[in-house]
């Protein structure tokens, strides 16, 4: 009876001793050795999974920083979540420092509103802009334009996109944009662009994509760009304006924000955000539109 | 009776123009030629503004090997090559010809005598498919695939019969139909020329059993041709998509993409481009006009019109008494695969088989409903597909899945949503995930 109850614990005790023998050597021999420094920076992450800086999820983007730390710099690696906050608190991790690109926002390039834009036909189908985008048109006579099923305001995962219900066009929150650019990608037609803020939250971008020429543009959107390039010539001395396709595009980065070229736009395409009011002739860029100026341009 | 094994819906037929004999359609002030008649690189225009052309001249020269010339189908001054609004609803290259006389190429035989097989013995297959390439031919059912390629199989392809489109399953359209009573001879000449072109010794005709007239003159006439086959087969939709017409004929089934009906031996084309492809070869004339079908329940005069093509949709409903007060909808081809119309202002191509008015109330979709998991989509599609599945895959974006489950394979031809109970969008969405996986496929294969 005690032989048979040794036995067993002697069986036992050797079978342990041997696994734990096999066990350690295979830890030690097969160890995965990850900088615990992707831990900490994962930690200070948003971790909500974005895709905004351009790697799969915050673990992702973490490793990328630290192989780019390894590498000695973290340029071009930013959080468009977290933004400067967390990058520093990233660049403390790796001993690094970071310099940040100014803020960027989403901005809906369009402004073919109900009233703007007619609509000539009625689309029917499953309830989505790509859908509608393959039947060629859309419901409107322009082809650049928002075609307003909301696939950007499904893809935000920050409820900084809601569609405006008497515009029918998608309108960005400020606030809450971190411009991780989900909404860009997922519009057929890349109405959305990832813009500089500007300073203060000021910026003047031309609210149209339509690539078409002035006279289709024109009978098309009360409010397109007809590719006139009256812009272009008040803005000269800064070239911060350039023609390309019909279709006037400002660099934010050279724009000065005197705001000419919205003066000087015949169809009121071009748009300053966040400046205040401006004190005498408050209507310019509303009344600046008369009629003959714009069937002139379209005749050209 | 044969007819292809899985899948299939049985439309309402409403053949409301199919005792109207074909007539021609007066000729347009302006004829818009876009460039995009056909599948594959644009045509490139060869006239400028101003040029003189006649009935027949060549506007445009093929793009590239998937590609068709474009000829004039009026005579008359070439006023501007620019966009215009074509089918798709997209803005394309055209060009613009404003109508003078009718002044044909001295080349083409207008006359309606019957040019045979016999009559021509030198005719080789490289000379017949030069001629159908230079004429600018393309499928005529709606495809518009450009008629040489099919006819010159890839290496290491044999084809063993021809196979000729005379289903017409679509509702409505009836052009098939009168083309075949009114030119039966010339479609079995066609079908001779491209048995020489493949160089085969057997030819089918499928066409449906509800047109049995055709079917009894096809037969009489067809006894006069060597090797040349009428198979009726059981009305079903959609017989006259390539895959479904080869099962149902000869019995073989075309496996996934990339494999293509020659890889089973067999080479299918259109009665309507039996046809062009005849008055190609035998009369040197390129496809400059064809038969559409302008009918719907509220059109006073249901009829099949000879149009020359680049006549604007408007003139043809006009032909066959004004639009419809209630017009709610106006498709560009048959009711099941056919596209809406933005505008009356459209161009007749190549393609047009058909012009459908739909009332407001037939127009109009009814409001899609949950799925309720009863899997006649399943039953429907012709391709063993899985309907419901593919349309939610695409929505969720997951087209990983969508490529596992054989999205590409789907032959848009409606049936899911047809047949739904719930009036789920199931192709809409479908269309979205196959042309997504398609490009992934191509990027990847580019990689």
């Amino acid at each position: 009876m005690v032989n048979v109850i040794l036995i067993a614990v002697l069986v036992l005790g050797l079978i342990g001793l041997a696994s734990a023998v096999i066990l350690f050597v295979v830890s030690h021999k097969f160890a995965v050795h990850e900088d615990p420094r992707i831990a900490q920076v994962g930690a200070v992450l948003p971790q909500a999974n974005c895709g905004g800086c351009g790697y799969p999820g915050c673990s992702g983007f973490a490793a990328a920083c630290v192989k780019a730390a390894n590498e000695g710099s973290l340029e071009g690696k930013l959080c468009p979540v977290g933004g400067q906050p967390v990058m520093e608190q990233v660049a403390n991790i790796l001993g690094l420092t970071v310099e940040l690109g100014a803020p960027k926002v989403a901005v809906v390039r369009c402004n073919g509103t109900c009233e703007n834009r007619p609509r000539q036909a009625q689309f029917d189908g499953a309830k989505s802009c790509r859908v509608q985008q393959m039947t060629g048109m859309g419901e409107t006579g322009c082809g650049y334009g928002c075609l307003g099923c909301g696939d950007c305001v499904a893809k935000c995962q920050f409820d900084a996109l809601r569609m405006n219900p008497e515009t029918g066009l998608p309108e960005v929150d400020e606030e809450k944009c971190t411009a991780c650019g989900a909404c860009a990608k997922a519009c057929p037609r890349g109405i959305i662009e990832i813009r500089l803020k500007g300073p203060k939250g000021r910026r003047v971008v031309v609210l149209c994509n339509n690539k078409d020429k002035g006279a289709i543009a024109n009978k098309a959107c009360k409010a397109s760009c007809i590719g006139c390039g009256k812009c272009v010539k008040t803005c000269e001395k800064f070239e911060a304006i350039t023609l390309e396709n019909n279709l006037a595009y400002i660099d934010a980065e050279k724009c000065k924000m005197c705001r000419k070229c919205e003066e000087a736009c015949p169809k009121g395409a071009i748009h300053g955000f966040n400046f205040p009011p401006k004190k005498e002739k408050p209507a310019t860029a509303e009344q600046i539109t008369p009629n003959d100026q714009t069937t002139k341009q379209s005749n050209d | 009776m044969k007819t292809f094994k899985i899948g299939g819906v049985h439309p309402v037929e409403n053949k409301l123009s199919a005792s109207s004999p074909i007539r021609e359609a007066a000729l347009p002030k302006q004829a818009v030629f876009s460039m995009f008649q056909h599948i594959g690189a644009p045509a490139k225009p060869v006239v400028k503004k101003g040029d003189e052309v006649k009935v027949g001249t060549l506007l445009a020269e093929a793009g590239g090997f998937v590609s068709a010339p474009i000829h004039s189908s009026v005579s008359g001054k070439v006023s501007k090559v620019d966009v215009c609004l074509d089918a798709s609803g997209t803005r394309r290259m055209a060009v613009y010809v404003d109508v003078e006389g009718d002044e044909w190429e001295e080349s083409i035989d207008r006359s309606s005598a019957l040019v045979r097989l016999s009559d021509r013995p030198e005719l080789d297959g490289k000379t017949i498919i030069e001629k159908v390439k230079n004429a600018g031919i393309v499928g005529m059912g709606g495809a518009t695939f450009p008629c040489h390629v099919k006819l010159s199989p890839p290496p290491g392809c044999k084809a063993e019969c021809v196979i000729i489109n005379a289903v017409e399953c679509e509702p409505y359209l009836t052009a098939d139909h009168r083309l075949m009573l009114e030119h039966p001879e010339e479609i079995l000449v066609g079908l001779q020329l491209i048995m020489k072109a493949v160089d085969v010794k057997k030819g089918y005709i499928g066409i449906e059993n509800n047109k049995s007239d055709a079917i009894a003159l096809m037969k009489e006439k067809a006894k006069g041709y060597e090797g040349i086959g009428i198979v009726p087969l059981k009305v079903k939709y959609p017989q006259g998509g390539e895959k479904q017409l080869i099962d149902a004929v000869i019995g073989r089934q075309v496996p996934a993409p990339p494999a293509i009906p020659i890889s089973v031996g067999a080479v299918v084309q259109n009665v309507g481009t039996a046809f062009a492809i005849y008055q190609a070869v035998m009369k040197n004339k390129p496809l400059i006009d064809r038969i559409i079908t302008v009918t719907g329940k509220s059109v006073k005069q249901p009829s099949n019109l000879l149009a020359r093509l680049g006549t604007p949709f408007q003139q043809l409903i006009d032909e066959c008494g004004s639009l419809p007060e209630d017009t709610g909808k106006i498709i560009g081809g048959g009711p099941m695969m056919g596209k809406a119309l933005l505008s009356l202002d459209v161009p007749m191509t190549k393609g047009s088989s058909g012009l459908l008015i739909m009332n407001d109330k037939e127009a109009r979709r009814s409001e899609a409903q949950p799925c309720i998991r009863c899997a006649k989509c399943v039953s429907a599609c012709p391709m063993g597909l899985e309907p419901y599945l593919l349309s939610k895959q695409s929505k969720q974006e997951d087209w990983e899945g969508a490529e596992k489950n054989d999205i590409v394979s789907c032959i848009e031809c409606g049936s899911c949503q047809f047949t739904c109970p719930s009036n789920r969008p199931l192709l809409d969405m479908i269309r979205l995930g196959k042309s997504t996986v398609m490009g992934i496929i191509k990027s990847r294969a580019a990689k």
